[in-house]
């Protein structure tokens, strides 16, 4: 091998790029996204759409609300179950999801994801 | 190979490749295989076969240093050199490498030739193929190196700070409602636009259209097709739930990193709910990571190598011996007659150093012919 000096190390910066996400998580406990019902919301067994819609599309929709409400004054949302509910982040949203910090927070921060709801609504305050 | 088949095979190719983990994983629920199995043989020949490359071009010598450079070569105290194009220390081949590296320079160089008025000759400023190249490459950067967010917990801060340089555009509702959430990536976009771009002049530019062959289209149909289904799955859910009243598209990314990290740490989980389009896209990419190492797409590696770039021009100051110069084996003509005398003199051919023995038969003989 030619130049072997400079070849190793240049596999060698190479190899420690690539396994990045490898070797960046050895010693790091795992933090998995724990997001706790309140029991309003457990007791309610179904948000405003199916699980796996809101878990996908719930940003879209809170977006499509927010349009709604502000430009057509438009605050009831028919759902597909047929139930009807009032468009509010605060008021319905944040009745059952009461806690910021134990439901948002916990797949947002996973995520990395920095939703810009609080831009204009006031977070809630929580302590811990 | 005519450019229409080279296109059309590589669309096969790519079509096969889409459908392999739908079906797959749709019909047959094969997820554990396109999830686990497939990514981790994917990035192990992605790591072995760039070794067995780079180790295989270290192993072929390059013995001289090659001066194709664009710039005066150092000689002279009183000739001004041109310290970068044409380096003659490590310092300058640095900075010269940064350049090929970073801006693709070789490609700033492009002109085009081309006859405009009548029979002249003009050579035109062309600089779209390296605008597109940038954004090609950069955009990929981006596009992955945001991807780390899947990779990684807690996200370090230079992920974040991507993500939000590349999604500070905001789009409200436009083009329709729902696509612009969660957030306009700009990256993703720049990407499909620079591949259309460099596939339509692989096109147009007749010269180009002729050398170009199915490696030259398939990784670019391959490439369009990843970016194609990561797009889907984060801007089109709402478009699809529209039309279709059902959203095939969407995928909840919370169980994608669920997946992704349990690769990263060596402990794969499967978790539900992950729709088969992102099986789709995790196939396309290990199969750009298996393909990798054999095509073209290695100038990743290769541009390090390249010899006209990463070698200083010191010819005039460095005595480089060729490696392969081994000891030539050789017969000189004192040699061939020590090898063949007797038979020569047998044969009556001239010599240059007679020996003892043959010279006493020439002698003894030249006698008897005298007797005679």
């Amino acid at each position: 091998m030619y130049d072997g000096v400079k070849i190793i190390i240049g596999i060698i910066i190479f190899l420690v790029l690539l396994l990045f996400p490898a070797w960046y998580q050895v010693g790091k406990a795992a933090k998995v996204p724990d997001p706790k019902l309140a029991e309003k919301a457990l007791k309610a067994e179904q948000c405003v759409e199916p699980k796996l819609f809101m878990k996908t599309q719930h940003m879209k929709l809170l977006d499509e609300w927010r349009d709604e409400v502000v430009r057509s004054a438009d605050r009831y949302y028919q759902s597909s179950s047929g139930k009807t509910y009032y468009k509010s982040l605060q008021v319905t949203c944040m009745d059952c999801h009461s806690s910021k910090k134990e439901f948002c927070d916990q797949c947002h921060d996973y995520l990395g994801v920095v939703p810009y709801c609080w831009d204009c609504h006031i977070e809630p305050k929580e302590n811990g | 190979m005519n450019f229409i088949l080279g296109i059309l095979f590589s669309i096969v190719v790519v079509s096969i490749l889409v459908f392999i983990p739908w079906i797959g994983v749709w019909a047959w629920d094969l997820r554990f295989v396109f999830g686990v199995i497939v990514p981790y043989a994917a990035i192990a020949i992605f790591i072995m076969g760039i070794l067995y490359r780079v180790i295989g071009w270290a192993r072929s010598p390059v013995p001289f240093r090659i001066p194709t450079t664009a710039g005066q070569q150092k000689s002279l105290a009183w000739i001004k050199p041109n310290r970068i194009d044409n380096p003659s220390n490590a310092f300058g081949v640095i900075i010269r490498m940064a350049f090929e590296v970073l801006l693709f320079r070789s490609l700033f160089r492009n002109t085009s030739l081309e006859f405009r008025q009548g029979n002249r000759i003009t050579y035109e400023w062309e600089k779209w193929l390296w605008v597109a190249a940038l954004a090609f490459h950069y955009s990929f950067l981006v596009v992955v190196l945001r991807h780390l967010r899947f990779f990684t917990e807690p996200i370090p801060a230079f992920v974040h700070w991507i993500e939000n340089l590349d999604g500070f555009l905001e789009m409200g509702i436009a083009p329709f409602s729902g696509f612009s959430l969660p957030g306009i990536l700009i990256s993703g976009f720049v990407l499909l636009a620079a591949l259309t771009y460099l596939f339509l002049r692989r096109l147009y530019i007749s010269q180009t259209r002729y050398i170009s062959l199915p490696a030259d289209y398939f990784p670019l149909f391959l490439i369009i097709g990843i970016a194609t289904t990561g797009v889907l799955m984060r801007y089109m859910g709402a478009f699809m739930q529209f039309i279709f009243g059902a959203d095939w598209f969407s995928v909840p990314v919370v169980n994608v990193k669920e997946l992704a990290m349990g690769l990263v740490t060596f402990h794969p989980v499967i978790p539900e709910d992950i729709g088969t389009i992102f099986y789709i896209h995790l196939f396309l990419v290990s199969i750009l990571l298996a393909y990798f190492p054999f095509s073209k797409l290695m100038h990743m590696g290769g541009i390090f190598l390249s010899p006209t770039r990463n070698l200083s021009n010191n010819n005039r100051m460095v005595r480089h011996v060729n490696p392969w110069d081994y000891p030539v084996k050789t017969h000189t003509y004192e040699e061939y007659e020590d090898e063949f005398r007797e038979k020569m003199v047998e044969a009556g051919l001239p010599v240059e150093k007679i020996s003892e023995e043959s010279a006493e038969d020439k002698t003894g003989s030249s006698e008897e012919a005298e007797k005679e």
